[in-house]
């Protein structure tokens, strides 16, 4: 077993056994800040495949992040209103029905991104960030003035919403289950990373010019990268309105696309592991040194800039070395 | 079967005021070696960018298999048959040799749309990749990562790639550069039975590769072709000498 394998093992074995730790001592608020981390590993796993294969630095993932708060809050805020979400040509009802929510939040960011990538795809380097970037503001503004939905305020939702057989209310169930979305997606890039298209998208960042002398499109490639990357973000942003149970602009904020990004980077841009290696970094820097002085910011700006000289591969790559090569 | 798998007409294109390529028609025919020579700059990596769709021609046509391809991308042409090997190697370097080929393999038979089945487990698309790996020699360092290769073995590497889609037609830019003597040997002697397979247009500067093997030779000088015709033709023109082979034969 690679060093890697059992970095990434000693990382899941914390998930698990930090929240059983804290259910046995009764502490519910690090179950909070647990499901907090998971869930923006999530986020940050999907900007992962865009970023760390396809080489797609998007500073615009707030942009699905938020699509998914406001796919959980819109629907959550019409069912505990019994609003109904329109009526002409059709009847659609809100719903507090968690794989519902995904549903619309996964269909809403599959397909914005599409539409944002063909837009932004065209170019390059410095201009697909600012582009990337341009559209999350665009979307920021549009949900500040959506006064429909809470505008500036965002919207409460006052009940989590019910994923069958659970009791989501329950901290630990809740946190169970945006656990094992989290394993899913990241056996899901593990296989896609090793499948003839992750092959594919590595090789586009690295050598587009090789991909299209083989009969490949590298531009076609990395949009099917960024929509796949999309719809996972976006679902981690249904999670996370649902952890909060409040959805608001900020969750559309280049900040918070910056957050995502960080995440990665201080992770390992590229290791399967690395936004989880982040975002437990991140989740753990924001709880102490937090509860310390309100200028942690520094803190995790001076480790970023660390990583960023000193350690290309992250956290995962100081801990565990290069990747390996696969036989 | 056509006469010319590969030809263009009246290819042109200008960088600003100059003229890379100006007015260029060649042709490729099945089972031979068709050489273009030339000084440096003097076009050939343009014409060859042309023909595989990596450079828009301001005028002129380019035809594979009697159908025009110029409007074509280059993963279409590609898939059309156009097997490319590169003047300086364009591969994964963080990748292994076989991953490398494997990419070649994928792109060749169809789609790379598959996101759950590992590319290396692929059967068919493996033994296309080792048995191109196995061809130039290069079976022993399938794991080996692309970057961690000799010059040589990534000149080979190229030529592998080629290999793996099974093109109607190559088309290689200066395979030999920096190979060495006995580099350069080896290719030779492999060049020389690929020709069966599929028809050759090979940019390169070393000459005695090329008198080995080319059964035409086009002398490209400033963007235009001065001479086209057999090894000895070209050997004798008086043009030729002149402007290209003056100091070196
Ligand atoms: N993208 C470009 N923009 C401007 N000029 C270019 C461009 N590509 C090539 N050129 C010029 O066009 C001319 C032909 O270049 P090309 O690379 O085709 O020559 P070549 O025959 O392949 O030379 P070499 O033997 O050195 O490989 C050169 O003068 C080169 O500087
Ligand atoms: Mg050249």
């Amino acid at each position: 077993m690679s060093r890697e394998t059992l970095f990434n093992a000693a990382l899941l074995l914390g998930l698990i056994a930090v929240p059983a730790w804290a259910v046995m001592t009764d502490e519910p608020f690090t179950i909070t800040l647990a499901t907090r981390a998971v869930i923006l590993a999530l986020a940050a796993a999907g900007l992962n495949i865009a970023l760390g294969i396809g080489g797609l630095v998007s500073l615009g993932h707030a942009v699905f992040f938020g699509i998914g708060g406001y796919a959980m809050g819109i629907l959550a805020h019409h069912a505990q209103s019994y609003t109904p979400l329109m009526e002409w040509p059709f009847l659609i009802e809100g719903t507090k029905f968690m794989p519902l929510i995904w549903l619309l939040a996964i269909v809403v960011s599959a397909l914005v991104a599409l539409v944002i990538g063909i837009l932004s795809l065209r170019t390059t380097g410095a201009y697909f960030i600012m582009i990337t970037l341009a559209f999350g503001q665009m979307f920021y503004y549009f949900a500040i003035s959506w006064s429909t939905y809470g505008g500036e305020d965002g919207m409460s939702i006052y009940v989590r919403n019910d994923f069958p057989g659970l009791n989501t209310l329950a901290p630990i169930q809740f946190y169970g289950l945006c656990l094992a979305i989290l394993v899913v997606v990241l056996v899901f890039s593990a296989r896609l990373r090793r499948s003839p298209f992750g092959l594919a998208l590595n090789a586009a960042r690295q050598v587009p010019a090789r991909v299209e002398a083989v009969g490949m499109d590298p531009m076609r490639l990395k949009l099917v990268a960024f929509v796949i990357s999309g719809v996972i973000t976006g679902l981690a942003g249904a999670l996370f309105a649902d952890l909060n149970r409040f959805v608001s602009p900020t969750m559309f904020s280049w900040q918070f696309s910056g957050e995502i990004m960080i995440l990665v980077i201080l992770g390992g841009v590229g290791r399967l592991f690395g936004p989880v290696a982040g975002a437990v970094t991140f989740v753990a820097l924001e709880h102490f040194l937090g509860g310390i002085t309100e200028f942690w910011h520094i803190f995790l700006g001076l480790i970023l800039l660390a990583v960023v000289l000193f350690a290309r591969g992250g956290i995962t790559g100081l801990v565990a070395g290069k990747e390996a090569t696969h036989d | 079967m056509t006469e010319t798998i590969l030809a263009t007409y009246g290819i042109t294109k200008s960088f600003g005021a100059l003229k890379a390529s100006n007015d260029i028609s060649i042709d490729l025919r099945p089972g031979e070696i068709h050489a273009i020579i030339g000084p440096n700059g003097a076009g050939k990596s343009t014409l060859i960018g042309q023909i595989c769709g990596s450079l828009a021609p301001d005028a002129g046509r380019v035809e594979l298999m009697g159908q025009d391809v110029t409007t074509l991308s280059t993963d279409q042409r590609a898939r059309a048959g156009l097997g490319r090997t590169f003047q300086i190697s364009a591969l994964a370097m963080e990748d292994t040799v076989l991953e490398n080929a494997t990419l070649g393999a994928m792109g060749a038979s169809g789609r790379p749309w598959r996101f759950w089945s590992a590319a290396l487990g692929d059967r068919s698309l493996r033994a296309r990749a080792e048995a191109a790996l196995e061809r130039v020699g290069l079976a022993d360092h399938k794991t080996k990562r692309c970057a961690d290769l000799s010059h040589g073995q990534r000149r080979q590497l190229e030529v592998a790639v080629a290999l793996t889609l099974e093109p109607k037609a190559f088309v290689m830019d200066e395979p030999m550069a920096g190979l060495g003597a006995e580099g350069s040997k080896n290719l030779t002697g492999f060049l020389d039975s690929l020709r069966q397979e599929a028809p050759i247009l090979l940019v390169e500067h070393d000459m005695d590769a090329v008198f080995a093997l080319a059964d035409r030779i086009s002398v490209l000088v400033y963007g235009e072709v001065i001479a086209t015709g057999s090894v000895d033709q070209i050997r004798s023109d008086p043009r030729v000498r002149e402007a290209y082979l003056g100091e070196s034969a």
